[in-house]
């Protein structure tokens, strides 16, 4: 029998009782479409990830003082010594550093003519470029010597350029950061909001000495102090094996007996952003579980469906068998209508995935990704279903008896 | 054991329905020949074993015992695609309740056989219009068995079991559901079959029904009472 004949047959007996194919096939609709949202949301997820990992970069190492947790008590990121300048050209020689800097920073008023913007200091070395890969759109940002001898330059994220110097070139400028006066050299490119929702753009960078000795003010105990380094790991070093390295060396350079518990800690960037991103797993196999759960509901209704039409049809049965019909005749038949069935309820099952996914995207802040192949495999999943759970009543069909199901009543 | 001269062949058949711990012999061991192109009536009293036989001739059904034979082949040693083979090929069945699908037309009730045939069939349109146009129904092809007369749909019935070039058509009181007069018409369309070479066998209750026969058989308490042939 063709394959045409045999889809057009189905259609034709699925079509006699059509609100009842509709009802079977709702399930099925349902649970397409939350396996098709469940995946962009996977997917989308993930994309997210690894898309902050690259912002971040993926191989940064942070390093900050302070005590690791001693019997459950956390030392406080600030009560042990901090990093120096020097200990910043120290880590550059390690071999398998590409790229270091380190910062200062805090919460200062910029004020340009009229207008005050609170907005982020950061004083930082030219590494800080570098290690962030950040480039100047406009002008240029400052130097190793600038930043040495403290020169007064400052770049801009562009939400200051924004709030300071709208609809004027800031290239020039001379504003004030918290009273200091310095000059504009360059303009970063745009960044965008970090996973917390910070506008990263709304920051103003100084060379580190200026920043340190005209406005933060300098530690008490460590001169040339910086709060926080990043290491660039350079390409082709397994990050792990950096990051412990780094460990080693700089508890050598701290001075730290052997047992002795570590008074800095340093961070693996993509590692941080990966646990922080385990809440979105754990929703996304909740809405994994409840998918497969509706498109397993789904297939038990379809079973239930082909059951009940495999009793309504027996005498046809017996009347196909008796014109010659075999048993896999009478299966494929059954098992071309469950295909059917649930390739029409997989098709609108799709349609409404996309439906949901944009809906979900739009009105959440979930971000979604949909694929030709989560599309095909949402689509897959129907028929698959289809199959399995149109199996046992097209079998049942097939192995009737033709004189029974003919005089079956 | 078997000759050629024979289409259909039984040999000590019988047919024991189990039914929780009643047992019922339907055939009780039913010693049969029938030639090549004959016209053969089955008659007998009700539940003496008629339908029971065409049943087993038909291949719809297993014997308990004994053994039959179709064109010199002992149906006990085919497996059941070739009992289906069997059903599409050679057989065609004439039913007492016509078993015309309702939701399709006459066309569609013709081909319906051809669509499991294993053999070449050629056109399967126009061979479905061409056994609809011998039993002379060709312009109501589109009606559905709801749009049409008992006799009418026994002649599409009888056209789907041309379909496939049958050698034997079994009707189980093919006229049952008919009047006289329509039956008479059902019968002359056997009789015209049958002159084209094809063994008919067939049930009834009625004697004018049996008169069209070439051979009468009667049945009682599943055996063979009587076994006569017509006159002319
Ligand atoms: N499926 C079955 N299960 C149990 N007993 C059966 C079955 N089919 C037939 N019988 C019994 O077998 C016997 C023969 O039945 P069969 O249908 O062959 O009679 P019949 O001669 O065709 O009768 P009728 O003229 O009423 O059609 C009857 O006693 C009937 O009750
Ligand atoms: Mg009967």
């Amino acid at each position: 029998m063709k394959l045409s004949v045999a889809i057009a047959s189905a259609i034709e007996a699925l079509t006699a009782n059509i609100l009842r194919s509709f009802l079977t096939m709702l399930g099925i609709i349902i649970g397409v479409a939350s396996v098709m949202i469940m995946m962009a949301m996977g997917a989308g997820a993930k994309a997210q990830i690894e898309a902050q990992i690259s912002a971040l970069g993926a191989s940064t190492l942070t390093v900050r003082p302070g005590a690791t947790r001693r019997g459950g008590v956390s030392q406080g990121a600030g009560a042990s010594t901090p990093f120096n300048e020097d200990d910043l050209v120290a880590i550059l020689d390690l071999p398998f550093v590409q790229a270091v800097d380190g910062q200062i920073n805090s919460g200062v008023t910029a004020v340009s003519g009229q207008t005050n913007w609170s907005t982020q200091l950061i004083g930082t070395n030219p590494g800080y470029f570098e290690v962030q890969s950040l480039k100047a759109v406009e002008g240029r940002v400052f130097t190793e010597r600038e930043a040495r001898t403290g020169a007064a330059v400052a770049v801009l994220g562009q939400s200051v350029v924004k709030e300071l110097f709208d609809g004027i070139d800031p290239l020039g400028q001379r504003f004030r950061v918290n009273s200091v006066p310095v000059t504009v050299i360059g303009v970063l490119q745009e960044r965008g909001q970090s996973g917390y929702g910070q506008d990263r753009d709304d920051i103003v960078i100084l060379p580190l000495s200026t920043a340190r000795n005209r406005i933060i003010g300098a530690h008490p105990t460590t001169s040339k102090h910086v709060s926080r380094v990043e290491v660039m790991v350079a390409d082709g070093y397994d990050m792990p094996t950096a990051q412990s390295d780094l460990e080693d060396f700089l508890r050598e350079r701290r001075r730290i007996k052997p047992g002795a518990s570590d008074n800095f800690r340093v961070f693996n960037i993509a590692d941080f952003v990966r646990a922080r991103s385990a809440t979105q797993q754990t929703m996304g196999i909740l809405l994994a579980f409840m998918a497969g759960v509706a498109l397993f509901v789904g297939g038990v209704g379809v079973m239930n469906i082909m059951l009940v039409s495999v009793t309504e049809r027996t005498r046809e049965i017996g009347l196909r068998m008796a014109l010659g019909a075999r048993g896999t005749d009478i299966m494929a038949q059954f098992l071309t209508e469950a295909l059917v069935l649930c390739g029409t309820g997989g098709l609108i099952g799709v349609g409404l995935g996309f439906v949901g996914a944009w809906i979900a995207a739009k009105t959440g802040d979930w971000s979604m990704s949909l694929s030709v192949q989560i599309t095909l495999l949402s689509f897959g999943a129907a028929a698959a279903v289809g199959v399995f759970f149109g199996y046992f009543p097209a079998r049942r069909a097939a192995r009737l008896n033709p004189i029974d199901a003919l005089r079956y009543e | 054991m078997t000759s050629n001269e024979y289409i259909i062949e039984a040999r000590k058949l019988t047919k024991i329905y189990t039914m929780g711990d009643q047992q019922v012999h339907a055939l009780r061991g039913v010693d049969l020949e029938i030639k090549h192109g004959d016209f053969v009536a089955i008659m007998g009293p009700s539940g003496s074993g008629k339908s029971t036989l065409m049943n087993l001739i038909g291949a719809l059904d297993q014997p308990s015992g004994g053994e039959l034979f179709i064109e010199g082949q002992p149906l006990s040693t085919m497996n059941p695609s070739d009992l289906a083979d069997l059903r599409n090929r050679t057989l065609g069945f004439v039913f007492q309740q016509f078993n015309l699908l309702p939701r399709a037309d006459a066309l569609q009730n013709v081909k319906l056989p051809l669509r499991y045939a294993r053999h070449d069939i050629g056109d399967a349109d126009a061979r479905a219009r061409e056994c609809l146009k011998m039993v002379d129904l060709e312009e109501r092809m589109d009606h559905r068995p709801a749009q049409l007369s008992g006799g009418q749909q026994q002649r599409v019935a009888i056209a789907r079991a041309l379909a496939n070039k049958p050698r034997i058509i079994l009707a189980d009181e093919p006229t049952g559901a008919l009047d006289t007069k329509t039956s008479e018409d059902i019968m002359n369309l056997l009789v015209e079959l049958n002159a084209s070479g094809i063994t008919i066998i067939l049930v009834t209750h009625e004697a004018e029904v049996a008169a069209f026969a070439r051979r009468q058989i009667h049945f009682r308490d599943g055996l063979i009472e009587k076994d006569e042939r017509s006159a002319a």
